[in-house]
């Protein structure tokens, strides 16, 4: 039941901000349906099986894999298991305190898995070892280091692009009973991407900053597969949207998720692996 | 995956694809409580109990300005098919803190300055669904405290089961089917207050969803109305 304080933006400032919007533009200069400069450096983590890291303009995130053998849910004795897990650092913002996850790091976490299950970008039957009792763990960690608002696209990048690039160690049982490693790529299937906006009056912005959070009437993050068809989302903030409004945001989402799909694909190509 | 919805077009507990299940709601039900409700929703079976506004406690999470509400949605170890852990579990702090938000949503929060509001939920039994019924509760047990309000807020799933759209997922359609959306809405402002889903929509779908959510809304919405009323200005034999 954790109530954080929320940032303090001046009130001139936020009067600026929102003359600006009423000329469709934003304080840093940006158009309301642009994203701020991204970078996405894969590889960085070398004892990790995949790992990537972030920037959404001054937002920095960084999220590893790691593959490990466990024994799967006894409801689904076929399929591999996929963990997510999302911490914010106590250095990524005056706000931040140590301690265990909260319920803003809870929510990113189950934001980013609910995307990545939903979309079946993992292929879990594959990575089974022996039904109902071995299977592959997938353990993905996501470490905020530094925050400026949308967190939730930074991490969803992240944890794609270092499932993306993951190896790992597959044990293989040969006809002979010897047992051979051989490094193979996580199996993947698709790309999905996730697109956060915020509702500001009757103004819609796409990847907002910590001021422009902080002035948000409400959010909602949306995740589209490589078809273009939603695959998970969730509301936050605390006003209301109207059906218009959402529906709105779908239309410019599921364009821009196109936009940053195309990205994610040249910089994984680009990547050696 | 089995075939939860017959040739007939209907689904596997009876009802039509924009058909609710059966609903119960009772204002009132704990004594001590600013304010309470205990909501059936199908299988559901939920309490929800407000208490304040009430002074801040601890002392410097008060906001000079407004109330800050504090939620607790919480499920007992035998609401569900194996015995849960009474340990809060990640997706029951992540419900808590979208009903929360919902309810900051609703509440005139200026009206109360320097104080709290906490609202306790207690899933006795759950069904699919169970957030949704939830915030009706909720808002039902607010109501009942008497704080200042907006509007009211109704909530129902809706979902995808055989590639159809339809209203108000049961436990074995959301585990089986391919989508899960719950929608909780404010029925005379028009404005949805949660939204989450997971599984496949195309746009389409989505639209699709949207419109039965809120149509499905709106009959939780007279059922709650009704409720209320039935409390305060119902027969005098019933208090």
């Amino acid at each position: 039941m954790s109530i954080k304080k929320s940032p303090i933006i001046e009130n001139l400032r936020k009067m600026q901000m929102i003359e600006l919007l009423s000329k469709e533009k934003r304080l840093d200069g940006r158009s309301l349906t642009d994203f701020r400069p991204i970078t996405i450096k894969v590889g960085v983590i070398q004892k990790s099986n995949g790992s990537a890291e972030v920037s959404i303009g001054n937002t920095k995130v960084v999220a590893g894999v790691k593959i490990e053998t466990g024994t799967p849910f006894p409801d689904t004795p076929n399929q591999g298991l996929l963990v997510v897990n999302a911490e914010f650092l106590p250095f990524s913002s005056a706000l931040i305190e140590p301690g265990p996850p909260d319920e803003d790091a809870i929510e990113v976490s189950r934001v980013v898995d609910r995307g990545i299950r939903e979309s079946q970008m993992i292929d879990l039957n594959a990575l089974v070892i022996e039904p109902g009792k071995l299977v592959y763990c997938v353990f993905v960690d996501i470490s905020i280091l530094n925050m400026d608002g949308n967190i939730f696209d930074a991490a969803f990048l992240s944890a794609v692009s270092a499932l993306l690039t993951t190896t790992f160690e597959k044990k293989i049982v040969k006809g002979d009973g010897e047992i051979e490693f051989q490094k193979c790529k996580l199996p993947t299937r698709c790309i999905p991407i996730s697109v956060t906006s915020i509702i500001i009056g009757d103004n819609i912005l796409i990847d907002p900053n910590e001021e422009e959070e902080s002035v948000q009437d409400s959010r909602l993050t949306l995740t589209f597969n490589d078809e273009g068809n939603l695959c998970a989302g969730q509301k936050g903030g605390s006003m209301g949207i109207s059906r218009e409004q959402l529906f709105k945001i779908v239309e410019l989402s599921k364009a821009k998720a196109e936009e940053l799909r195309s990205f994610v694909k040249k910089v994984i190509e680009n990547a050696q692996i | 995956m089995g075939k939860l919805i017959d040739e007939n077009g209907i689904r596997l507990d009876g009802r039509r694809w924009d058909e609710l299940r059966p609903i119960k709601i009772e204002i009132g039900v704990i004594k001590n409580a600013d304010g309470s409700a205990y909501i059936e929703f199908g299988k559901n079976k939920i309490i929800a109990a407000v208490y304040g506004p009430r002074e801040a406690h601890p002392k410097h999470l008060a906001l000079p300005d407004k109330a800050i509400v504090r939620c607790r949605y919480h499920m007992a170890p035998f609401s569900t098919e194996e015995r849960k852990s009474p340990q809060p579990s990640r997706r029951e702090i992540e419900i808590s803190l979208v009903l929360r938000r919902a309810m900051e949503s609703v509440i005139f929060l200026e009206e109360y300055p320097r104080s709290i509001i906490d609202v306790f939920v207690e899933v006795l039994q759950s069904d699919g669904g169970s957030r949704c019924a939830s915030i009706t509760a909720v808002s039902a047990a607010l109501a009942d405290s008497g704080i200042s309000m907006k509007d009211l807020i109704v909530g129902c799933a809706v979902g995808k089961i055989d590639g159809q759209i339809v209203l108000d997922l049961n436990d074995l359609e959301d585990k089986e089917g391919e989508g899960d959306m719950p929608v909780a809405y404010m029925p005379n402002l028009d404005k949805i207050v949660l939204l989450q889903f997971d599984g496949i929509f195309s746009e389409e779908e989505f639209k699709k969803a949207i419109d039965l959510a809120i149509l499905g809304n709106k009959k939780v919405y007279e059922i709650l109305k009704k409720a209320l009323i039935e409390k305060y200005f119902g027969t005098v034999d019933e208090k």
